[in-house]
């Protein structure tokens, strides 16, 4: 049993690695990032953020609905994964959309509601991914658990910040909205 | 005077391959019916002949043929950048008219092939700025709105010009969801519209327009962002009144209807101050007017370009 969780835990952390690896093939072999590859970065390393994001949340419901154990056992693992690619999404748009101009993207995140919105739901995650060890779970105690709701707000900020970015076709945005309202509201039903 | 068109093998590289494969399917079929049809409408890819070049053309370098032809903004073919290329095969281009009315002494519905008829194609190559802050340059053919205008002869209360997109959800599936208000419909101030830099565009890199471009016939406005340059026109009215504009009508407080580009106001969501010009990794400073304000900038003289964007 031990053995065979080693084995899924490796086996999930591949499988997270696989958007990133699709993402360097296109880039290096295949030029199959489109006329605007900046933008094609950027969107993508967003979107598996977010999908990673709501995988990690929807552990618990998963145990509350079926019973299973495992999926919270991989919910560190899927929420620093999360993190791990909206940092690499930060990193592109200061980098290679922005290139460094501190002043644009100090006035991004003032002036523009999806900007703000996307950069308080990266502190956020950076606040959870710093505390995720065991040293910070026991240095916290109960007071971890509290932190680590902000997960809560830290998702929904970054469904808003994609809703925002849209100039009029709503559908995808929605969607991601949709299931995160559902994972949310899963668990106010089992209290 | 007619430009005559030459009929020359595409080069299939730059085609995306499904829209080849479609052509290739459409023109088996057609090629059983071809005697049945005039020249004219047999659907040939065309390449126009020599095409005078223009002093209003840039010389900066144009983005290539697959950049042009597989990023687009336009929802009626898919609201993905790609989606029209993919959807583009849907949309028939022939035969076309464009119904021409309103406050015009000579109203009509025309065959595009007249109406086209009296003019000189020429290569406009241009800067085009998209309000979602990317840009590229495309080298149109066209020939000015202006000299379509005066055939029609507008009358003293003709004061803007209206234009509508084809409204077709089985020919433009991106119809069937009301993402905008259908069909698309845009307009111009009339001096706008005489402007010599305004063109009908038919072509680019001196071929027909492919359907994501807005095939076969669309709006080139180089000054103003690119949502006012209207594709797939099929009416064009002369109208007293300032006529209603689609991303207006969505989105008042983030769309005007002059659209001018315009760095010192921003986008409410976003800067319009730079821009990706595609194919450049560093952003540029967006210029005023889109560079053309040494040409157009009078046409606003007096107004407060803030409150009128």
């Amino acid at each position: 049993m031990v053995l065979s969780e080693r084995w899924l835990k490796r086996g999930v952390f591949l499988l997270c690695l696989a958007p990133l690896g699709w993402l360097l093939a296109q880039a290096l072999l295949y030029d199959g990032l489109g006329a605007n590859p900046i933008e094609t970065i950027i969107r993508f390393l967003g979107d598996w953020a977010l999908r990673l994001l709501l995988l990690t949340l929807a552990a618990t419901p998963l145990r509350l609905l079926t019973g299973w154990g495992w999926p919270v056992r991989l919910r560190r693992l899927l929420g620093l994964f999360a993190f791990f690619y909206a940092v690499l999404h930060l990193l592109a748009y200061t980098v290679l959309d922005q290139f460094f101009a501190w002043a644009a993207i100090w006035e991004d995140i003032v002036e523009r509601p999806f900007i703000t919105t996307g950069m308080l739901a990266w502190l956020l995650l950076l606040a959870l991914a710093v505390t995720s060890n065991q040293a910070s779970q026991r240095r916290l105690g109960r007071n971890w658990k509290r932190l680590h709701r902000l997960i809560y707000p830290a998702a929904i900020l970054a469904a808003v910040h994609f809703t925002l970015m849209v100039k009029a076709d709503l559908r995808e945005p929605l969607i991601y909205g949709a299931i995160l309202t559902v994972l949310l509201g899963l668990r106010l039903i089992r209290r | 005077m007619h430009r005559r068109l030459t009929h020359a093998i595409r080069p299939s590289e730059i085609t995306p391959e499904t829209l080849y494969r479609e052509r290739r399917r459409f023109l088996g079929i057609a090629a059983a019916g071809a005697l049945l049809l005039p020249p004219a409408l047999q659907a040939t890819p065309r390449r126009f002949g020599p095409l005078p070049r223009s002093p209003f053309s840039t010389g900066e370098p144009v983005n290539s043929y697959k950049d042009i032809t597989s990023y687009n903004n336009f929802y009626e073919l898919g609201t993905g950048k790609d989606d029209p290329a993919r959807n583009a095969g849907r949309l028939k281009t022939a035969p076309w008219s464009v119904a021409i009315d309103g406050e015009v002494e000579r109203p009509g519905s025309y065959a595009l092939e007249d109406l086209l008829k009296p003019h000189t194609l020429e290569e406009r190559i241009y800067r085009l700025r998209c309000v979602e802050a990317w840009s590229m340059v495309i080298p149109w053919v066209g020939f000015p709105l202006g000299d379509l205008l005066k055939r029609f002869q507008p009358t003293s209360r003709a004061k803007y010009v209206a234009f509508t997109t084809l409204h077709d959800p089985e020919q433009l599936p991106g119809q069937r969801r009301a993402v905008l208000e259908w069909p698309y419909v845009e307009g111009l101030r009339m001096d706008e519209a005489m402007h010599p830099l305004t063109i009908l565009a038919v072509g680019l890199y001196g071929e027909v327009l492919p359907g994501q471009n807005g095939a076969p016939l669309r709006l080139v406005v180089p000054w103003k962002y690119g949502f006012k340059s209207i594709k797939s026109i099929v009416r064009i009215s002369l109208t007293e009144q300032m006529p209603p504009t689609a991303w207006n009508r969505a989105a008042p407080q983030e769309y005007g209807f002059y659209a001018n580009v315009n760095p010192a106001v921003d986008h409410p969501r976003w800067s319009q101050k730079r821009e990706r010009r595609l194919g450049e990794l560093r952003k540029r400073e967006t210029l005023p007017f889109n560079g053309y304000g040494e040409q157009v900038a009078a046409l606003y003289s007096g107004m407060d370009l803030t409150r009128w964007y």
